[in-house]
């Protein structure tokens, strides 16, 4: 006994209990053998795992609890229950819902009892065999600890009038009652639902008894509950498919108001009631209320119709285009089409008596179901984006209507007035809003001049109004905005609380809060009007909002195609982001977190001085106080790098997040009412990897930097050959014609960047992916198309060819005599090496080693160079924003930086084949260039081989780039524009890629001189690298 | 006759503490296990507590009086292995009835005297009904996870058995504890219903899971709700929770049950976490303090100790449960 002993409890792993307020339970019906032909043979065919997944796809399609049901002439029924049973038992996911023990044999249920450790249903007993058998079953189905459903079914046979079933039902809750002590809230009864329009005369009555049998059975029988299997009702139009849902739906609509609270209900065949045609519903409900002598003849007439209807619709994909108007608009949200959108809403907008209400309603409809598909895992990340445009463009087309409407306000006289105070401070608080009114100060009384009197556009304000225990300075009821004047009491003295809390109270109650100075309203009055004006414009976004979340990519960072895929994603699950853009200095973050009182921080970056810039954003905040979560994204983030540097600097909570999929659970958890657990959970498991980490690290091993140049990779210069570059000096490339790159592009970065994991082409296939993946690539080759076609980006590159030698093992001196440096002869690359101790005979690496060293007299060269294909990808994507378009802002980013990846691999053959030369007769197919299967290598300052971005500055320096091409180097060394990449060129066959890895003090200090900066400085730049 | 279903209305009962823990400081050898009847016995025996009923019995009772002079209002009879099931390790299937029967007739003589010299404060025994070593509801085989180890109709055969044994020797209420396998509990209440049906008799039952770690679920994946009404199909006298957790870490999941229950309720928690060494090192102190905010919060109805806790727990937990009125069970829709 529960105190919910009144309600029918159920267990499965989680519990399940069916009150009142839970409407209908539905019942999953796919796992019995004798409704699914598919199910059959899985279990006759012994392949569980298969039919477990059949088990799954119901619970995840939200059945509450699953039927299972193994009674089948061909089948050991009693071994497959069990078998099965204990197969759900291993399978958390499914087995978090209750059973429904199903069959129509006792043994075989007795044996589905006793493998389960929930409280199941047992489907079904009865009166059927006798009083006897019947109380013997119900009986141990008690003691088996299971609720049961008992068929309105006698020893003279099963109910099928009214009178009988009411008869039976009576009679077996009295015998369970009074005699077997059964919970009555654990009785539910099976009052028959029969198939109706089957044209016989007895038949008449199916629905209508069975829905008066269930309304006297939860009448008159207190606790029981009523059950059925629904589809049975619509049996005799088995084929047209129209019908049968409208039969289902209006059967199903009108049992639950008669009391029917679970049921079982094949989902595929149900429409929604509300949908069904009007006439069509009219001639459905005459059979099932037995209204009319002919309604049978006249439903089987218009179902002919109904039938041919369909089958003359040729368009089959604009089919959709004929469903009810709520539906048009949640298919163009989930499948992300933008066609309709507008002349949908406008419908939407007739219909509504407020324009605003297209938005919460029609708009919010369909986007709950898209932020349950994707949460569900059923829409991936590329389809949620599309419906975010979509979204995005209705919402636009509403705001002039919203707009318009705000600036004919009704009179809100008499109304709302009254509505703000709080009733028991009333008395006190109108004593001092009257005496606040009549001495105001010089900035109040000048802003009441130009406010009074609708002044303003039409808006009615008022001042030093009551809301709740605050007195506003003034205030616009009808757009719920507060203007404040900065240097005042606002609120009674004893009532004194904090302005934040004020402002977060009043947020909460539906107003906007603007402030300003006195000084600003005394000496810059228009300014004030204007953002007065402004704020009046904003429409009063009454959809709640489910949190604020700040997000940016961080100071000297230019990288934001992850972030704005996280924002539009927690944009669709209804938060509102704050998007502070690229290159956020962390002061704009913070001053902006505490304004806006936002609920989490999300930074993100790409290159690795990000990761240092995130630990002092961390320490930032922690200094200024703030006590909110903070998330950690972007590509070399790690969850090591946030649990070691950052976590530890900051007391909220902070969580690394690797795709945007769970970017919607972790801040669901974290803004969650109680998270406290949640938020206990993620701090152990921080400090848990981080002492892991820590400990792991410790145990490495490391040369000095003096043995590992003794053990560097040896290249035998006498032998090796060393080709003299055909072309010597700097070339620029200006203008280049983009349509060549198409070949050179590796797509498989580019599903990655969309949250989609695989190797192209093969992902185009992909059984879970695939579908979604080739819609995106059309969709990336369409915008490519318009890229080439019309030029819509500008790709420029430099390079160049110079003599040099490596020096003191791990420099290597350039000659920049062909360059356009002026002051020197030389410039210096340095470069880093390996110092994790190796196994014998591996050597620590260093890219000087690819370089002849300056001893042995021979001469040797190196490359360097530039390519951008960013010029125009921020204005292209800003032009996307303003038409709501993030799907393709996101994405005409994703391509630039696959075209500069490509431009990067064409150029580089261009070097290798012709103005080096190398390397003439290579001839290489895409894949094997993508694989980089060709000689010599061109590694990248900033990645793995070379992780100093200080590097950049030299090539810069040395080729003049920004001068010549434009490409420009932010604070934190990242290229802008973004879709740019830079490295060296080595032409040595023995060169090839390695990581770094982590380096130690010695070689730090070494390179401190080296780069003649500090040690600090120099431990800035490389900490992602230094070993601990 | 006493009756606990009265005594449990007037105020917090308190149950003893480990049996295993006092037991060690016996520091019992092989041969002290065997005693003179199991001299020759083929399998060593060292480690078979149950057995010393019968080898050590003396050593049971003074471990019954231990807790009863710490102010136990309840000790558990030393039978949490006595079934044919856990007791198949050392091929001693056959003592079974035995084991239990005497394990109950020593915990009751106890009492009884405890009772007689004061009869305002009656004491009773709880007969110990152990999960086994068996899970009826998962598969101890990775790759056969429809595979189990041990049927419902096995338990339910073993557990009828001690059930029947236990009450021939007396005891006042039946303690089904460490639940970690909800369906292995649902068979021994299957077998406790059916000999309640054949004898006729009522008696106090007492149910008790165990949530395994901070995921807040048994170890068969329960939550504390759906364990609750996977146990609820029977008249229980407490249901509540012990082992694996300590008092401060068991709160949360107490609280939730309190407020699901219109049972009584009951916990014995840990002597806190076990430490680096598997040892229980919470203070009595420390345990009063965990404990005293279950009585603060009105959770509880019966409060005991199990791993790691003796008498001094068990006296600090009694001394401040006078001071508290029972959990009421009152009941809010």
């Amino acid at each position: 006994m529960s105190k919910e002993n009144k309600y029918l409890t159920l267990s499965g792993l989680e519990p399940l209990v069916v009150t009142p307020e839970s409407n209908f339970i539905n019942i999953g019906e796919r796992t019995n053998v004798t409704g699914s032909r598919k199910f059959l043979r899985l279990i006759k065919e012994e392949k569980y795992n298969e039919a477990l997944d059949v088990a799954r796809d119901q619970v995840e399609g939200g059945a509450q609890i699953i039927d299972v049901n193994m009674d089948e002439g061909m089948l050991d029924g009693k071994y497959a229950m069990v078998k099965f049973l204990n197969l759900i038992a291993s399978e958390p996911d499914i087995a978090r819902v209750p059973i429904m023990i199903d069959s129509s044999k006792w043994e075989i249920i007795e044996a589905g009892l006793q493998v389960v450790q929930g409280k199941c249903v047992v489907n079904s007993i009865s009166l059927k065999e006798g009083e006897a058998e019947f109380i013997r079953q119900a009986k141990l189905v008690k003691r088996y600890g299971a609720a049961v459903i008992v068929m309105a079914f006698d020893e003279v046979g099963q109910a099928d009038t009214y009178e009988r079933r009411i008869e039976i039902c009576e009679r077996s809750y009295k015998i369970l009652t009074d005699i077997v002590n059964f919970p009555p809230q654990d009785i539910i009864f099976d009052p028959n639902i029969f198939p109706v329009a089957t044209g016989m005369d007895e038949h008449k009555l199916n629905a209508l008894d069975f829905f008066n049998a269930t309304k006297w059975i939860r009448e008159n029988l207190p606790y029981a509950n009523v059950s059925g299997g629904v589809s049975n009702v619509s049996f005799s139009f088995r084929g047209n498919t129209v019908v049968r849902e409208a039969i289902n739906s209006a059967f199903l609509y009108h049992a639950i108001q008669h009391g029917m609270n679970l049921g079982i209900v094949n989902p595929t065949l149900l429409e929604v009631y509300d949908e069904i045609p009007k006439d069509l519903l009219e001639h459905v409900e005459d059979v099932l209320f037995n209204k009319r002598e002919d309604a049978t003849e006249r439903l089987l007439d218009f179902a002919e119709t109904v039938k041919g209807q369909k089958k003359e619709d040729e368009t089959k994909v604009l089919e959709w285009r004929n469903a009810p108007l709520q539906d048009r608009i949640t298919h163009s949200l989930v499948k992300g089409i933008d066609a309709f959108i507008v002349e949908d809403v406008e419908e939407a907008r007739q219909q509504a008596s407020k324009p605003i209400e297209v938005i919460e309603d029609n708009l919010m409809a369909g986007m709950n179901v898209v932020g349950d598909l994707f949460g569900s895992g059923k829409m991936f990340l590329p389809q949620v984006v599309k419906s975010a445009r979509v979204m995005k463009k209705a919402v636009a087309y509403l705001q002039p209507f919203i707009e318009a409407e705000k600036k004919a306000p009704k009179s809100p006289k008499g109304t709302l007035h009254w509505k703000t105070a709080d009733p028991l401070n009333y008395s006190l608080l109108k004593a001092y809003a009257k005496e606040m009114r009549n001495k105001p100060t010089e900035a109040e009384a000048l802003l009441w001049d130009v406010l009074n009197n609708k002044k303003v556009d039409g808006y009615k304000f008022r001042r030093q109004h009551i809301i709740g225990s605050y007195i506003a300075d003034f205030v616009c009821l009808k757009t719920n905005l507060i203007i404040e004047i900065d240097g005042l009491i606002h609120q009674l003295p004893e009532n004194k609380v904090s302005d934040q809390e004020r402002k977060k109270w009043l947020e909460n109650e539906g107003f906007r809060v603007i402030r300003f100075t006195n000084n600003q309203v005394l000496s810059n009055l228009d300014f004030v009007l204007n953002s007065i004006r402004e704020n009046l414009a904003v429409p009063p976004l009454e959809v709640r909002r489910q949190g604020k979340i700040l997000m940016a990519t961080v100071k000297g960072d230019v990288h934001d195609i992850g972030k704005n895929i996280v924002s539009v994603v927690l944009g669709c699950n209804n938060y509102e982001i704050i998007d502070l853009g690229v290159m956020v200095p962390p002061e704009k973050i913070i001053e902006t977190a505490k304004q806006e009182n936002v609920d989490i921080i999300g930074l993100s970056g790409l290159i690795t001085p990000s990761l240092d810039e995130m630990v002092y954003v961390s320490k930032a905040m922690e200094k200024e106080k703030l006590d909110i979560p903070l998330i950690i994204g972007g590509a070399t983030t790690s969850k090591a790098h946030t649990s070691v540097k950052i976590a530890p600097n900051y007391n909220n909570t902070v969580v690394h997040i690797n795709d945007a999929s769970r970017a919607v659970t972790v801040v669901g958890n974290l803004l969650q009412q109680d998270n406290k657990v949640y938020k206990e959970q993620i701090r152990e498991e921080y400090d848990k990897f981080r002492e892991q980490f820590v400990s792991r690290g410790k145990r490495k091993e490391y040369l000095s930097i003096v043995d590992a140049r003794k053990n560097k990779y040896q290249i035998n210069w006498d032998e090796t050959e060393i080709v003299k570059p055909n072309e010597l000096g700097i070339q620029v490339i200006e203008d280049f014609d983009i349509t060549k790159l198409e070949s050179f592009i590796d797509w498989s970065p580019f599903f990655r960047s969309w949250d989609l994991h695989g190797k192209f082409p093969e992902i185009l296939k992909d059984d879970i992916v695939g579908e979604q993946a080739s819609e995106l690539y059309k969709d990336a080759q369409d915008l490519l198309k318009r890229i080439f076609n019309e030029t819509l980006l500008k790709a420029k590159a430099i390079f160049g060819l110079f003599p040099a030698n490596s020096i003191n093992d791990d420099d290597i001196e350039v000659s920049v005599s062909l360059s356009a440096v002026e002051d020197k002869d030389t410039l210096k690359f340095l470069t880093l090496r390996q110092q994790l101790k190796k196994r014998e005979g591996v050597p620590n690496h260093a890219l000087a080693d690819f370089i002849a060293p300056k001893e042995t007299g021979k001469q040797d060269y190196i490359g360097a160079f530039c390519v951008t294909t960013g010029f125009g990808t921020a204005e292209l994507a800003k032009k996307f924003e303003e038409n709501n378009d993030d799907y393709n802002s996101i994405m005409i980013k994703a391509l630039a930086d696959r075209l500069a990846e490509a431009f990067a691999e064409y150029l580089h053959k261009e070097v290798r084949t012709k103005h080096w030369g190398y390397a003439t007769s290579e001839n290489l197919s895409n894949e094997e260039l993508i694989k980089e299967a060709y000689k010599g290598i061109r590694p990248a300052p900033g990645y793995p081989a070379c992780p100093d971005h200080l590097e950049k500055k030299t090539i810069w320096d040395l080729l003049k780039v920004e001068e010549t091409i434009g490409v420009k180097l932010t604070e934190s060394l990242a290229m802008w524009p973004a879709a740019s990449v830079s490295g060296y060129y080595f032409g040595n066959k023995e060169a090839k890629y390695f990581g770094l890895g982590k380096i130690t003090k010695d070689q730090l200090e070494d390179y401190a001189t080296r780069r003649q900066i500090s040690i600090d400085d120099a431990e800035k730049w490389l900490s992602p690298n230094l070993a601990d | 006759m006493y009756n606990i279903v009265k005594e449990i209305q007037k105020r917090i009962l308190v149950l003893d503490g480990a049996m295993g823990t006092m037991l060690q400081q016996y520091n019992f050898t092989e041969e002290d296990f065997r005693g003179e009847r199991f001299k020759d016995y083929p399998l060593p025996l060292k480690g078979n507590n149950d057995l010393l009923s019968l080898t050590q019995p003396q050593a049971i009772a003074e471990i019954h009086q231990k807790y009863f002079e710490a102010g136990a209002d309840i000790v558990e009879t030393n039978t949490f292995s006595g079934t044919t099931i856990a007791m198949a390790d050392y091929q001693m299937e056959d003592l079974v009835y035995e084991l239990n029967y005497e394990s109950a007739k020593i915990a009751k003589q106890v009492a009884e005297e405890f009772t007689e010299l004061n009869p305002k404060k009656p004491r009773f025994v709880a007969g110990s009904i152990g999960p086994t070593n068996r899970t009826a509801s998962m598969s101890p085989d990775v790759n056969r996870p429809e595979f189990r180890a041990v049927t419902f109709e096995d338990l339910r055969v073993a557990y009828k058995q001690q059930v029947e044994a236990l009450l021939d020797g007396g005891v006042d209420v039946l303690l089904v504890e460490t639940i970690f396998d909800t369906l292995n509990a649902k068979a021994a209440l299957f077998a406790i219903e059916e000999v309640k049906e054949d004898r006729n008799i009522s008696i106090p039952v007492m149910v008790s899971g165990t949530i395994t770690d901070a995921s807040g679920r048994t170890l068969s994946g329960q939550t504390v709700e759906a364990f609750l009404t996977s146990v609820s199909h029977i008249p229980l006298l407490t249901v509540g929770f012990n082992c694996a957790l300590g008092a401060e870490q068991l709160k949360p999941y107490l609280q939730r049950l309190s407020n699901k229950t219109e049972f009584f309720t009951s916990a014995h928690p840990n002597a806190g976490l076990p430490n680096a060494f598997g040892e229980y090192d919470q203070s009595p102190k420390e345990m009063q303090s965990y404990i005293e905010d279950y009585l603060k919060d009105g959770l509880i109805n019966i409060i005991g100790g199990c791993c790691g806790t003796n008498p001094e727990h068990i006296n600090a937990i009694a001394e401040v449960a006078k001071n508290y009125k029972p959990r009421t069970i009152s009941v809010t829709a």
